[in-house]
């Protein structure tokens, strides 16, 4: 008698334990990066939001002349209000206007001085939020791209394993900070 | 904020690394964020209170130079402890490509992890293998820094994806002012035309680095002192770093060693005398480095600079304006440009000066300013960094 067919068996099993857990490890790793990007997407808009309201702040001050403050307050709202298509183009758009605002020559020295100093802290605020905005989508944008190359794999384009979750997209706008 | 900062290097080895976490550490303490540091550390080593041990690193050979490392389960289970007793709202890991603690932090925790890559090299076929096996740690990083473009460009060609730049720090100020070393007359002196070859009247050339690390380039310095010294009767040569000083002086011609003085390992306060004893720094790396930070610090003390021009010295050098650059390896440029250097000391005043302004961009404060941002826009909504599942 011969009990080869059960160390077959057993070998087999092991196989498919030792697939399952690869694919699960997979799975796993993927999903971690799907939740990266959505946590940096959600980190991206909080920063695109706050630079809005800082610029808006800013116009709203009463520290600038009022053709300035059209300027920036035009820009800001245009961001804020933009439609998915349109809103890469409204945020790079606000990106320029500020940067057109604050590198006026003595710019900055001069709304330093105003106001005992709630010119700077507003300064300060928005360079703040120009600064993250850069970072927020330099984050974004590496997650989407670790994403993207995990969703090229061979593996999980014969298994599902990314579930429904759609392909992120990069996020492309002009997000050079004013030079204060 | 709760920071945690993970050195992969051992603490109590002087090094570019570790220097950079505590002067950030350092830094952020005094911004009012609460900051604890692991790093490898001999036993009888007495680190900051700020800093948690990790216990002993290996020396093994890694990327072209021998690091002192540390691995294996029981590093591991020290980074998990002090990740599960840190609670901190961020953990900031350094060198996370490195094989110690930093990839076993990413390994070990969840949450909003930042990592800093402070390396650039080559592509290089190790590093391509050993890729997959760090994408899985690194995937968790959720802010990527780069110290450098140089660091950037390395980081981007290996593991793909992007990083922001934020470059090293300088605490300028801890520079700014020295006493040079006894015997050595510093910068107030200079050299004299027509020297007779007494203490003081020839000149000094000044290096620092790793002497045993071909990268640092100090055997490029050595060639060029050959035809230097001869030139300039009482031109002297102060090294300082780690190495073997007896092995220095061995490959210098007879007639020259005893004018060749080898500090070997120095304190951190001999360190800047000896900044301030030289009448020109030589930078002699030929690759390898992402920023320079002793050049940065020989910029901050003033000291007129010959530097290499690689890509990073190029950059904090802007472009020679704030130091004279030389093309890499090139002893005889090298010899060249420190003499004239040497014979010009409206230049060298100039130098000076102009170094001073263009290392002020990458002082702490600024530095430290932006690494802050950095926390707040990965740590948005997060309950902090958690220890992770096993494996996954």
């Amino acid at each position: 008698m011969s009990y080869d067919w059960i160390i077959d068996v057993l070998f087999w099993i092991a196989v498919v334990f030792l697939a399952a857990g690869y694919v699960s490890w997979r799975a796993t790793r993927l999903d971690r990066l799907h939740v990266r990007v959505e946590t940096a997407r959600a980190a991206l808009d909080a920063a695109l939001v706050r630079r809005a309201a800082a610029a808006l702040e800013l116009a709203a001050s009463r520290l600038l002349d009022p053709a300035t403050s059209l300027v920036l307050a035009t820009a800001a709202h245009e961001a804020r209000t933009a439609d998915a298509d349109n809103r890469e183009f409204a945020e790079s758009d606000l990106s320029r206007a500020l940067r057109a605002v604050v590198d006026q020559p003595e710019f900055a020295s001069t709304l330093a001085e105003r106001a005992d100093g709630e010119g700077k802290a507003v300064l300060e605020e928005l360079s703040s939020a120009a600064a993250k905005v850069a970072y927020a989508r330099r984050f974004y944008n590496d997650a989407v791209s670790q994403a993207r190359i995990a969703r090229r794999k061979l593996l999980v384009r014969v298994l599902p394993l990314h579930g429904r979750a759609p392909l992120p997209g990069f996020f492309e706008i002009d997000d050079d900070p004013p030079g204060i | 904020m709760r920071v945690g900062l993970v050195c992969p290097y051992t603490w109590n080895v002087p090094g570019g690394v570790q220097r950079h976490i505590a002067d950030l550490a350092e830094t952020l303490i005094g911004l009012g964020h609460r900051v604890s540091v692991i790093a490898p550390a001999d036993e009888d080593a007495e680190p900051p209170p700020y800093v948690v041990s990790a216990g002993r690193a290996v020396p093994v050979p890694y990327n072209g130079s021998v690091a002192r490392l540390a691995f294996g389960f029981l590093s591991a289970a020290r980074v998990r402890r002090w990740i599960n007793e840190g609670r901190f709202d961020v953990l900031h890991v350094h060198e996370p490509a490195a094989p110690s603690l930093g990839l076993l932090a990413c390994w070990a925790a969840d949450g909003p992890i930042v990592g800093t890559f402070h390396a650039s090299y080559e592509k290089s076929r190790v590093v391509s293998v050993t890729a997959p096996i760090l994408q899985s740690a690194l995937e968790k990083i959720t802010g990527r820094i780069a110290v450098s473009e140089a660091a950037r460009t390395t980081l981007v060609e290996h593991l793909g994806g992007d990083a922001v730049l934020i470059p090293n720090g300088v605490a300028t100020e801890r520079f700014a002012m020295g006493e040079p070393l006894p015997g050595w007359p510093g910068r107030g002196g200079g050299p004299r035309a027509g020297g007779s070859g007494g203490e003081g009247e020839g000149g000094a050339l000044g290096f620092l680095g790793r002497m045993d690390e071909p990268r640092k380039g100090l055997q490029v310095l050595l060639r060029a002192f050959e035809v230097l010294g001869r030139r300039r009767p009482g031109l002297r040569l102060l090294l300082a770093g780690p190495g073997d000083a007896d092995d220095v002086v061995a490959r210098v011609s007879p007639e020259l060693r005893d004018r060749v003085v080898v500090l070997g390992m120095v304190s951190e306060e001999d360190k800047i005398r000896a900044y301030h004893s030289v009448d020109v720094f030589v930078a002699p790396n030929t690759g390898g480095e992402s920023f320079g930070i002793v050049l940065a610090e020989a910029m901050a003390a003033g000291a007129p600079i010959v530097a290499s021009d690689i890509e990073a010295f190029d950059r904090v050098l802007l472009g020679g304006r704030a130091g004279v650059l030389f093309p890499v390896g090139d002893h005889e440029a090298l010899a060249a440009a420190a003499d004239d250097l040497l014979a010009d000391a409206a230049r060298r005043k100039q130098l000076s000066a102009e170094a001073r302004a263009a290392v002020r961009a990458y002082d702490w404060s600024s530095v430290a300013r932006d690494v802050v941002r950095v926390y707040e826009t990965v740590s948005l909504d997060s309950a902090g960094v958690v220890e992770s599942g096993v494996g996954a």
